[in-house]
């Protein structure tokens, strides 16, 4: 046993040695976005948070900023020429939503469409309030029928 | 039973609500052109034959056009080629080819192979002009109307059936409303 396991470790550590290799040099490979840099780190930061902001169209659970899909990489370019042309953030998504759709935003704006889609929320959790409330006052109101003295109270009054 | 009711009634309204959801998704389907209904988006290509020459959207008014966004990467785009070949042999319709970030050399050679159903062929080589028509897939196609107005869209390969059922409704009733002006306008402005 022992002499095995010791073969099996001196026969790894080089092979593992190899792939560490390997994967040290399969980093810029990784490298999706070939986009040009943008003059100011504050311009790049923006580049960035946009690219991540909209859904490549074409792959559709992708970000721009992830995708390696030609259209993506002609979109990116775009929102760089954008921004460089001093555009804003919003100047950007009106751009791109008025020739994707909506569909295009990771996250969806508010508008009288998809209105009830953000008040559900809130209206559910009221609603549930509502009927919590009456419930348990119903119940309150329930005259205690203990057909077991002790047990019987102290399990209602928990439950 | 009457304890039930407002339990199961939410419920069911919440399948149905659910239900519709699932049959809208987007990923299940094509995604909705927010263009359809506007104006076809300002843009210039020289042509795929001529460099020095171009086409712009100024050129789309006054007929109906076929804007088929295509290329010789796209496989889809090579099933499309016959109804592409079948519309222009009806001859109710200029078809103009955007061919999408492709090399000239294979565009023309697929042209001369396959046949060429398209009156004009731009080549639009660094997809700007495809991202003003909101492409995201070849083949594209998009129907528009003497008035320069995007009137339908097809996402994938298009078939007769598409083309009969969803397109050409729209140029018969677009004929009738605009009267004969249609046809003379059409082929004259479409082929100089």
């Amino acid at each position: 046993m022992r002499p095995r396991a010791q073969r099996g470790i001196g026969q790894w550590l080089p092979r593992l040695a190899a792939l560490a290799l390997l994967a040290a040099g399969a980093g810029p490979a990784l490298a999706v976005d070939t986009t040009p840099a943008l003059p100011t780190p504050e311009l790049q930061q923006r580049y960035s948070a946009l690219t991540h902001e909209f859904r490549c169209v074409q792959c559709q659970n992708e970000a721009l900023a992830d995708s390696n899909v030609s259209l993506a990489g002609d979109l990116r370019l775009e929102i760089h020429d954008l921004l460089a042309a001093g555009k804003s953030d919003d100047d950007i998504r009106d751009f791109l939503v008025a020739r994707y759709g909506e569909f295009i935003l990771f996250r969806p704006r508010m508008s009288l469409k998809n209105l009830w889609l953000w008040a559900a929320p809130g209206v559910l959790l009221i609603a549930g309030g509502v009927v919590a409330v009456r419930v348990l006052r119903k119940r309150a109101s329930l005259p205690i029928t203990d057909d077991d003295d002790l047990a019987g109270t102290g399990g209602t009054g928990q439950a | 039973m009457k304890r039930f009711f407002w339990p199961l009634g939410i419920f069911a309204a919440l399948v149905i609500v659910l239900l519709v959801g699932l049959k809208h998704a987007p990923e299940k389907g094509v995604i909705k052109s927010p263009l359809i209904g506007k104006a076809a988006p300002e843009f210039k290509v020289p042509l795929l034959t001529d460099g020095t020459q171009h086409f712009e959207t100024a050129a789309l008014k006054g007929g109906w056009h076929l804007v088929n966004i295509w290329g010789t990467w796209c496989f889809e785009c090579r099933n499309e080629h016959a109804t592409l070949l079948a519309i222009k042999s009806e001859g109710k319709i200029p078809i103009i080819g955007i061919d999408w970030r492709d090399e000239d050399t294979a565009a023309m050679q697929w042209l001369a192979q396959l046949g060429n159903p398209y009156e004009t062929v731009a080549a639009d080589r660094d997809g700007r002009v495809a991202i003003d028509w909101g492409v995201y897939g070849a083949p594209e196609s998009f129907l528009v109307n003497p008035e320069g107005v995007i009137v339908e869209k097809q996402v994938g390969a298009m078939t007769i059936e598409d083309w009969q059922s969803r397109f050409l409704p729209h140029l018969t009733a677009g004929a009738n409303a605009i009267g004969t002006t249609r046809q003379g306008s059409g082929s004259s402005g479409g082929q100089p």
